[in-house]
């Protein structure tokens, strides 16, 4: 399989799209989760994904940072065609990416900074000195000075978040993805976390592609919106357009009604 | 038609979860062989497999010696054979019972954590964190573990066997009446380097067992806590099938 390095193009140009899904298709046992799900992630924006429970969210998110492969359709990142790769090609393309896992999913073992440190130790050359620089550098970006001794248990739920997300950037990512980045979170940590998320992504000129239930909080620092229904995209836009659809499952989604049968058409959302 | 179509799927996954299963340990030490070596985290799992159940093995030790002195005394006193109790401890603890009851219990001590913390790892992403990091879990996770285990239980394995001998010598000799003598002249003269090697062998093939297949259930745990007990149970559950079997078949190869 093809190798590919960090600018897979070929040329400097950025690409107009970070990412391309195409007809993604996956079905676990009877249950069709992606059912063709198109989806255009422009780079530099941050698009969220939202829908009911079950809708194939997580799934979704787990095909484009590579965890889950597909039946049929292809994802295209930075211009690669990502879903045919062999395992170095896709460690290849995971150099680009930063992911915020839902659980925040820091290692209990280490603390704040071992755990930030983590990518840098593990997959560079730099020194002890240059790591600890960039480690402190991220660690402010994200508010979490002075907490680099602590170990994940010791901190709280926004924090753990806050961690996460400095181990997410560590590598200064092209793309980041956030898995429901505000679950377990007050309003109060919910909206400084959105609005960490969104600084993040202008001070590191990021693509961001989020999964969220936090609707509609979560538009104030999207770009695009996905709405995802039944395995498939039932709405995509700007946050304008999306707000003045007249989709009805969006504004049953958005009125927080069930359509009654979203919760069994799937695994997992 | 059903009812074949039930047999046909179970004998297709029981196929390939043994297929799996399998892979997964030729991964595991494939991974030992291949740059970035982990030799910090081989020996951090050497302290927690090895060191850290070093009190618990020394116990076992003294009191399996201590019963073979006891019951090994009292059978060889009605044939006036009590000089060759140190014999009959040392070869039945050095062959047999050292690396068996070893393994065993650091299968139900080391082994259910490992199952347990990895399990926990898969339920709370841990381990795809690391996939997404473009590193292998399975050279973090599982081959400094299977690494360990082989150095660790031919040394946990040689402590319990000299810890047993004593307590046999215990009980035999301060305790009953054997003479010291005797005792430790009989296991010099009857025991010898092939029934230390054998021991050995088989510690190195069980140290091999139970991390594989304590990390095996962990890693495949389902992600939810019902899931990581379960592991955490299959885990001892198999590692001892597993040791018993392999004491076997160690046994008649080496023989």
């Amino acid at each position: 399989m093809a190798h590919l390095t960090m600018t897979s193009n070929g040329n400097d140009a950025p690409a107009a799209n970070a990412i391309e899904v195409r007809a993604l298709r996956r079905r676990f046992d009877h249950q069709q989760v992606l059912n063709g799900v198109d989806l255009d992630v422009p780079a530099g924006s941050i698009v969220t994904i939202v829908g009911p429970s079950g809708c194939g969210k997580t799934v979704l998110l787990k095909h484009l940072n590579l965890l889950l492969r597909p039946d049929s359709g292809t994802i295209t990142i930075d211009g690669v065609n990502v879903t045919r790769l062999g395992w170095r090609g896709i460690d290849a393309v995971r150099e680009w990416f930063g992911m915020l896992f839902q659980s925040g999913a820091l290692f209990d073992s280490m603390t704040v900074y071992e755990n930030v440190a983590f990518p840098l130790v593990e997959k560079t050359s730099q020194t002890k000195d240059q790591i600890r620089g960039r480690v402190i550098e991220t660690l402010q970006a994200v508010g979490l000075e002075g907490m680099d001794n602590k170990y994940p248990s010791e901190l709280s739920g926004g924090m753990q978040k806050r961690a996460a997300l400095a181990r997410a950037l560590i590598r200064r990512p092209k793309i980041l993805m956030l898995d429901e980045p505000t679950t377990g979170l007050d309003p109060t940590r919910t909206g400084a976390i959105h609005h960490l998320i969104r600084k993040t992504q202008k001070d590191f000129n990021l693509t961001a592609v989020m999964v969220s239930h936090d609707v509609p909080a979560v538009f104030e620092v999207s770009d695009r919106v996905a709405f995802m229904h039944r395995g498939r995209m039932q709405l995509v836009g700007t946050v304008e357009q999306v707000m003045s659809s007249s989709d009805e499952e969006f504004k049953r989604f958005l009125a927080g009604r069930a359509s009654g049968d979203e919760d069994n058409s799937t695994v997992s959302s | 038609m059903k009812i074949i179509e039930a047999i046909g799927a179970y004998i297709l996954d029981s196929v390939a979860a043994l297929g799996n299963f399998v892979l997964f340990l030729i991964s595991g030490v494939t991974y030992i062989l291949m740059p970035p070596f982990k030799p910090r985290l081989t020996i951090l799992q050497i302290r927690t497999i090895g060191a850290n159940s070093l009190f618990l093995i020394v116990l076992i030790g003294a009191f399996t010696g201590m019963v073979l002195g006891l019951q090994g005394y009292t059978t060889l006193e009605r044939f006036g054979s009590e000089a060759a109790l140190g014999t009959v401890v040392a070869l039945v603890i050095v062959r047999e019972l050292g690396p068996v009851l070893a393994a065993l219990m650091i299968a139900a001590r080391a082994g259910s954590a490992m199952a347990a913390e990895i399990g926990s790892m898969q339920a709370s992403e841990q381990v795809d964190a690391m996939t997404v990091m473009a590193l292998n879990p399975v050279q973090y996770l599982v081959s400094p573990r299977i690494l360990a285990g082989v150095i660790s239980f031919p040394l946990l394995t040689g402590i319990f066997d000299v810890i047993g001998i004593m307590g046999g010598w215990l009980v035999g000799c301060v305790l009953m009446g054997a003479q010291t003598g005797d005792y430790f002249n009989g296991i010099s003269s009857q025991m010898g380097a092939d029934d230390i090697k054998l021991g050995l062998w088989k510690a190195l093939v069980f140290g091999a067992i139970v991390m594989w297949v304590s990390c095996y259930k962990g890693y495949h745990a389902e992600r939810m806590a019902t899931g990581v007990s379960r592991a955490t149970t299959e885990a001892v559950v198999l590692s001892s099938i597993l040791i018993l079997a392999a004491d076997y078949i160690v046994g008649a190869i080496l023989l």
